[in-house]
């Protein structure tokens, strides 16, 4: 059975619902050798700011009950040396890049979304709102629905790029900032970011992370994710983009039969970098098993029981 | 050249005490590919506790009759759970194996020696480095140090190679009581500085970093292999970083799997 594992986000077309986790999976180049990255949905790249980056000291991540936390404090090249040095290879081996954008301030966001906007082969924004390592910027934004909507309108201006503000699940109701962006421009939102955490060592007392505190990913935070999704998914009409733990293809269709449009994998891609053919054709044979020609149909197909 | 992912059986699992022991994978084409000094990156179990692979530098690479490489071996310490399962591994089962990763270590050939310092597990990419630096003629020394005289392990397999031993013990039940340092500095001191030589050292973090200053002190080059704990090994995650002077001496936090594990002594910048 020839199956369709075509996906659209807002005017982007996508050749199957795969991507890679912001700051999983570097600038995409390392994985150049061992991944075609134009098998990929798309290449999210590690968050950029405007300038580069030192981030935090180590020790950067600790591992916990089928997680991991992660204080990495988004070290980064900043957006000018990612355009200069990262894209031209990015396109020649065809990878659609989606890069996530992160900032400090309201004027840093729409800098770096502008710049970006007149570089050649970025096919999408996704407006980092929700990172839970760095004091300034990022999860200020992502915890307050004004904040939130003011930087979606903002950067909105200056983009005719698709939009995908990705939202952080550290708040009470994450559906009423999904809403909040849709209200202010968004293409689609995507969900979730870490899980702000904590691990101590209780023979020295200190901290397992450098940073005290860090975000949980991995299995550990799929269930939690799947519910954040599903919940988007019923209030708002863009796409959602959802994440949070995804190891196999059965993870990737819950989530999309919650309401994912397409997913993103993080975590899993560190145990087996190699998981990308595993999941296309674990949906496939899925897709070909329930007699499913296209994968949109899956989107938000959950069955009730009553 | 591309790393390779294999699900690798185990040949062997020597118990060299209680808390080490030395894993052998059939992974031919792993130990083709690897250079002395880098890694693999090994996943312990295939469930989600613990999650990440380990890394874990090529200790030896082992050949057939024929001299093709067919094996690699682990140097293992007892640590915590994901090294408790590498422990209890026994021959027939299998492990994912991701390698070679990293940069190698730059070999020396003569006039120059090479003197390797090892601090513990440390040991592990020494062997490796042994067999390359002999295939050179280079003259190699062995700096070795453990808790105890039970800590010190293929003392015949290195003097096997024409490895010069100098050995030190933290309780004194081998070679020099005390630090591996202490023999080193020693050597230095006595070493005329027309014989050219390089420093190779792995080992616990204080140790690194007291090598890397002999080094300077005695204006003799290192290359320092670093232990970072690792997400992924790809240059994924920006978690195993060390800071590093670049060409202007401004430091910065590079990714030890990319950049390294191997830097050399000058470069770093101890926190
Ligand atoms: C080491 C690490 C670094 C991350 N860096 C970023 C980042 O730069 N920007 C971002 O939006 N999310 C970042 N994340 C969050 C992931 O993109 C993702 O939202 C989260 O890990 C959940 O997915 P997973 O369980 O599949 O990893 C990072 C996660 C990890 C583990």
């Amino acid at each position: 059975m020839n199956v369709d594992l075509c996906v659209r986000i807002g005017s982007l077309v996508l050749k199957n619902p795969l991507m890679s986790a912001s700051g999983c999976f570097g600038y995409g180049l390392e994985y150049a050798d061992i991944v075609d990255l134009s098998s990929l949905g798309a290449v999210v790249v590690k968050g950029l700011f405007l300038n580069e980056r030192e981030g935090h000291q180590p020790p950067r991540i600790v591992e916990t009950p089928s997680g991991m936390l992660n204080a990495i404090g988004l070290q980064g090249i900043g957006v000018h040396r990612f355009v200069r040095e990262k894209m031209p290879e990015l396109r020649r081996l065809g990878a659609v890049v989606i890069v996530n954008v992160c900032g400090s301030s309201l004027d840093e966001y729409v800098e770096v979304s502008r710049i970006l906007s007149d570089v050649e082969g970025v096919a999408a924004i996704e407006l980092n709102i929700s990172c839970p390592n760095i004091k300034e910027g990022g999860i200020q934004f992502g915890c307050n629905l004004s904040s939130t909507h003011e930087v979606v309108s903002a950067v909105r201006r200056v983009t005719t790029l698709p939009l995908i503000p990705k939202l952080t699940p550290n708040v009470t109701s994450v559906s009423s900032f999904a809403r909040a962006a849709e209200e202010a421009g968004a293409d689609a939102v995507s969900l979730v970011n870490t899980f702000l955490a904590m691990a101590i060592d209780v023979d020295t007392r200190r901290p397992k992370l450098s940073n005290t505190m860090g975000g949980l990913s991995g299995p550990a935070i799929r269930p939690i994710a799947v519910r954040m999704v599903y919940e988007c998914a019923q209030l708002v009409r863009i796409p959602v983009v959802g994440m949070g733990g995804i190891s196999s293809a059965r993870d990737v269709l819950e989530f999309m039969i919650a309401g994912a449009t397409a997913v993103q994998i993080g975590t899993a891609t560190f145990v087996d970098p190699f998981i990308w053919s595993t999941l296309r054709s674990g949906i496939e044979e899925y897709m070909a098993r329930h007699n499913v020609g296209r994968v949109t149909d899956l989107v938000g197909s959950m069955e009730r029981w009553i | 050249m591309a790393p390779i992912d294999l699900d690798a059986e185990v040949l062997r699992n020597t118990h060299l005490s209680a808390g080490y022991h030395v894993l052998v994978l059939a992974a031919p084409g792993i130990a083709a590919a690897t250079r002395p000094g880098q890694f693999v990156m090994i996943r312990t179990t295939t469930g989600t506790d613990p999650l990440l692979r380990r890394p874990f530098s090529v200790f030896e690479i082992l050949r057939d009759a024929d001299g093709t490489p067919e094996a690699i071996s682990i140097l293992c310490k007892l640590v915590g759970p994901g090294t408790a399962r590498l422990a209890g591994a026994s021959a027939g089962d299998r492990l994912a194996v991701l390698g070679p990763l990293g940069k190698p270590f730059d070999l020396v050939a003569p006039p120059s020696e090479a003197w390797m310092v090892a601090g513990g597990v440390g040991l592990a990419p020494f062997a490796a480095l042994t067999e390359s630096l002999a295939a050179l003629a280079t003259p190699t020394r062995l700096f070795y140090g453990g808790r105890s005289r039970t800590d010190l392990f293929y003392l015949d397999w290195f003097e096997a190679r024409g490895v010069r031993l100098d050995l030190a013990t933290e309780d004194g039940t081998r070679g020099t009581h005390g630090r591996v340092t202490a023999p080193l500095e020693a050597a230095l001191r006595v070493m005329p500085a027309d014989r050219p030589l390089t420093i190779y050292v792995c080992g616990p973090e204080p140790m690194l970093k007291a090598v890397a200053a002999l080094g300077r002190v005695h204006g003799r080059p290192s290359q320092v292999s670093t232990e970072q704990v690792m997400g992924c090994g790809l240059g994924g995650c920006y978690s195993c970083v060390v800071r590093v002077r670049d060409e202007s001496g401004t430091p910065h936090f590079v990714r030890s799997c990319l950049n390294g594990p191997v830097f050399r002594g000058e470069d770093l910048v101890w926190e």
